[in-house]
Order: structure tokens, then C-alpha cells, then sequence
């Protein structure tokens, strides 16, 4: 039953993202710009790696791509609270964690096409790495995007207001975005920053994500990045489905 | 035979200011293909029975069985026999009738065909013929209320909750939906129950009523013998009935305006 109701969700809001390009294209906006009037600043700047200066921002772009799209992907919830969509679903037998997950599988599905079509940009600007690499790097960004957007419709479901949302999200992903070194590698920077770094889960995924588009897939990088991404998805969804088990009832 | 009973349900929110008792003990006792209408002031607890009748809220106290289904020991089953129109109803506005109809009938479990051909029976059934492929924020109020309810009777629920549903509504409309929810008893027998402040859909649909006034039941009875029993006759007006059960008006009166 979770299994079909999942489904279900899934593709009515499938649906709804196919017919929007809005919708598919907008998200990775950012992201893009980033890429075409950030990027080439960085190309003779020492960076402290041996890699090249596409290798360590675009790892660092992906996850920006899924921290910014995921993060705010609960504004939706809000305005189907509203119109009454939320409880409509409520009543019916449908499994209640399938509402969250149909969800966050769209999401994931979406932000993943985003991060296809940014990487097919960065190879044009001049990004070279192992395609292994760049898959490992898909399934980096679409794990936090599940976490990041389960998160997201969690707090969704508990707010009454897009006004009370939307300023908590802004004050969670700023922070997250400076201090996992997504634009530029935190080593560059003292000691201290390196240590608060690590207090931020997406500090482990984008070393991780680095260190496979270079190439180097059994490093230390690359296992603490698959257990805190692995971890952080199992709290998040935990969080997720226990808030959408309960809410309101 | 008794289709919903309730004993002591209460619901308390808590809240920054404390408890707030919404619902402070209510006991029903419905009987199958009955329309009971639960009448009461803005804020007597109507809308929160609903939605602890329809699993969408845990009650904080008392029990209820609902189609012979334990409403806290298996909402599961409650909702697979219950429909339910909100207020605000609960279709997507950008959303086609028909895709609505479709997703609903699959989140009861019909397979992709049986949906398919559920939502064309209940465009038929409920006058929204050759509006499937509209837009739910392209109908008029009284086709969108239908919509709402075609969406609660996609499983052919023996309850069916309605809470205000002919808030909005122009005369014609709410005539026509009070003709729905009839035919919806005499022919299908569901048993219906709405909430309402208008004491006029009250008197004519209902065929109980049950006053709800600071989250108890005040009175209940048929619109007549409540009109005997409060107002001393069977052709007194359910104000004022209204008005002795509960000792204020079932719509507060609107300030007159100082000066025009």
C-alpha cells in the first residue's frame, strides 16, 4: 500500500511538474549563473588542490542546485493546506507516509534532471571528469535532495503561514550554503572555519562529490560522505513521515 | 441501526494561551440513511467533531464508532466507508476536474480504468458533464461545490460529512444542492451528515437536528419537535428555538453601521 500510494503521489505532482517548464527550468537558475560569471574567476586562482577549478565548483554547484530547490520545496504543502488539498488526501486510505514520499520523489527526480542539464553546461565551459565520478555526484545531489525536501514539507506541515516559512529557510540554507565551502574549498580559509565546516552535514557530501570528479572513489572523503548522506536521509524521512503520520491527528 | 455513535468525544488544543476545550463532550447517536444537521454558532465546535469523526484529528477524550469501525483503533477502516467535503472543499483550482477525479478515485484504490470511468460517472451524476477537462478555477461556485462533492463520493462512502456546504452558494445553487444530498439518502442510502449556521438549509434538509453550542450538545430532535419543545410550537420559527436552547442567535447579528 505504501508502495502504490507513493506512486500515486508521485505522479499527480510528476504531472503537475511536466506541464510546468517554469518549473523545470527556474531552479537551476542560480546554479547556472554561478557557473557562467563565478566560474571562470577561479580558473589561475590557487584553489590548494591539485584539481581543476570546474572540479571543485561544480561538486559544489550540484549541491547548492539540491540545498536551494529541496529546501524551499515546502511552500507547496502550504498553499494545498490552504485549499484544502492536504485533508482532502487525509481521508482517504491512502498510506501517510506515501503523501510525503510521492513528494520528495518528485523532487529528487527534478532537482537530478537540473544537475544533468548543469553538468552538460559545465562540460561546454570546460569541466572534465570520469563519468563515474559525475554519477556518483547525480546520486549525491538527489539523496539530499530527499532529506532536504522531507525536512522542508515537515516544517511545512507544522507552519500556518508562507510568512513564518519562508524566513526560517532563508536562515537555515544561507549558513548551510557559506559554510560547506560549496563555492570555494573551506581549507582555503582558518582553521576555526574548518572546524564549524564540519558541524554542517554538507560539508562531508561536497568532499565526497569532489574527490569523485577527480577520480578518487576509495578515500576517507568519500566514506564519511556516504554515511552522513545516508544518515541524514534516514533522520530526515524519519522526521518527515512521523510528522506527516501525526499531522492534525 | 446506528451508523456513527460517539460517548464523551472531546478534543482540547493546547495553545500558547493554554487549553482551549473546542470540543468538550459530545455524544451522537445516527442512524443509517439519516441526514443530521449540526447546527451551531461560528467557533461551538462543529467543524472539530467533523474532522475527529473524519480521522483527521485524534479526539483528546471519549470514543466513537463510525460504520461499526472504532475511530481511534482503525482509522484506516473509518476512512475507507467515510467521505468528506470540507469547507474549503479541496480540489487543486489549476488543476482539470477531471485529472482531480481521476487521483482521488486512485487514492481509493480503483485501478487506473476504474477511475477513469468512476470520474465520468460522477461528472454524469452530479451535472459536471462536459466540464472534466475544465479547470476547477473556471467553474461557478455551485458546479465547484459539486465538484467537491463528487470528490467525497468517489467510493461510495456510507457517511458522507459535509461541513457548510452551501457557504458561498447563490440561492439557486444551495436549493439544488440540498436536492443533491436528498437524492444522495433517498437513493443511494448515505447517510449524511453536515454542519450549518443557516437555520433555514437546517429546517429544510435536515431530518435531525443537533445543537452544538460551546462544544456540547444543547438540544437535538427533529426540526419540529425542537420548535415544541424550546419555542412552545411546531410553527415557530427555528430561531427562535435556536434562541431558548442556547440563549443566543445561531448567527450573530452584524454591527449596524453607525453612519451611511
Amino acid at each position: 500500500m505504501l508502495f502504490h500510494g507513493t506512486a500515486i503521489i508521485f505522479e499527480r505532482y510528476a504531472r503537475q511538474t511536466l506541464r510546468s517548464r517554469f518549473q523545470i527550468f527556474f531552479g537551476m537558475l542560480m546554479p547556472l549563473l554561478y557557473l557562467l560569471f563565478f566560474g571562470p574567476l577561479l580558473r589561475d586562482l590557487p584553489l590548494g588542490s591539485p584539481a581543476d577549478s570546474w572540479q571543485i565548483l561544480v561538486p559544489g554547484l550540484l549541491l547548492q542546485l539540491s540545498l536551494f530547490g529541496a529546501s524551499f520545496a515546502g511552500f507547496a504543502i502550504i498553499v494545498e493546506k490552504s485549499t484544502g488539498v492536504v485533508e482532502r488526501m487525509r481521508v482517504t486510505p491512502v498510506s501517510r507516509p506515501a503523501l510525503l514520499l510521492g513528494r520528495v520523489l518528485r523532487d529528487a527526480l527534478l532537482l537530478t534532471f537540473q544537475a544533468v542539464l548543469l553538468v552538460l553546461a559545465a562540460l561546454l565551459m570546460g569541466l572534465r571528469a570520469p563519468l563515474a565520478g559525475i554519477l556518483i555526484g547525480f546520486a549525491f545531489t538527489a539523496v539530499l535532495a530527499l532529506s532536504l525536501a522531507s525536512l522542508s514539507y515537515a516544517l511545512a506541515m507544522r507552519v500556518a503561514t508562507p510568512q513564518e516559512f519562508g524566513p526560517v529557510i532563508n536562515a537555515v540554507t544561507m549558513p548551510a550554503m557559506l559554510l560547506s565551502g560549496l563555492m570555494l574549498p573551506i581549507t582555503l580559509g582558518p582553521g576555526w572555519l574548518d572546524v564549524v565546516s564540519h558541524l554542517t552535514p554538507f560539508r562531508y557530501l561536497v568532499d565526497a562529490v569532489r574527490d569523485a570528479y577527480t577520480g578518487s572513489y576509495a578515500t576517507a572523503h568519500m566514506l564519511y560522505g556516504v554515511l552522513v548522506a545516508a544518515g541524514f536521509a534516514a533522520a530526515a524521512v524519519t522526521v518527515g513521515t512521523r510528522v506527516f503520520r501525526r499531522a492534525g491527528a | 441501526m446506528t451508523v456513527i455513535s460517539t460517548s464523551g468525544l472531546a478534543r482540547t488544543f493546547t495553545t500558547p494561551s493554554g487549553p482551549v476545550e473546542a470540543v468538550r463532550s459530545v455524544d451522537l447517536s445516527i442512524r443509517a440513511g439519516e441526514i443530521v444537521g449540526l447546527l451551531g454558532p461560528n467557533g461551538a465546535g462543529k467543524t472539530t467533531t467533523l474532522r475527529m469523526l473524519t480521522t483527521l484529528l485524534a479526539p483528546t477524550g471519549g470514543a466513537a464508532t463510525v460504520a461499526g469501525h472504532d475511530l481511534v483503533a482503525d482509522p484506516a477502516a473509518v476512512r475507507a466507508v467515510c467521505g468528506y467535503v470540507a469547507q474549503s472543499g479541496g480540489v487543486d483550482p489549476f488543476l482539470t476536474v477531471r485529472e482531480e477525479l481521476v487521483t482521488q478515485g486512485r487514492l481509493y484504490r480503483l485501478s487506473r480504468a476504474d477511475a477513469a470511468a468512476r470520474a465520468e460517472e460522477l461528472a454524469g451524476a452530479l451535472g459536471l458533464d462536459g466540464l472534466l477537462d475544465r479547470k476547477a478555477v473556471s467553474l461557478s461556485g455551485g458546479q465547484r461545490r459539486r465538484l467537491d462533492i463528487a470528490m467525497g463520493l468517489t467510493h461510495r462512502p456510507t457517511v458522507l460529512f459535509l461541513d457548510e456546504p452551501t457557504t458561498g452558494l447563490d440561492p439557486g445553487s444551495r436549493t439544488d444542492l440540498w436536492e443533491l444530498v436528498r437524492s444522495l439518502r433517498d437513493d443511494h442510502g448515505t447517510t449524511v451528515v453536515l454542519t450549518t449556521h443557516h437555520l433555514d438549509e437546517a429546517d429544510a434538509l435536515a431530518d435531525r437536528l443537533v445543537l452544538i453550542d460551546g462544544g456540547t450538545v444543547v438540544a437535538e430532535g427533529t426540526p419540529a419537535e425542537l420548535k415544541t419543545r424550546y419555542a412552545d410550537s411546531p410553527d415557530a420559527s427555528l430561531q427562535d428555538a435556536f434562541l431558548a436552547a442556547t440563549g443566543r442567535p445561531a448567527t450573530p447579528a452584524e454591527p449596524a453601521p453607525a453612519a451611511v
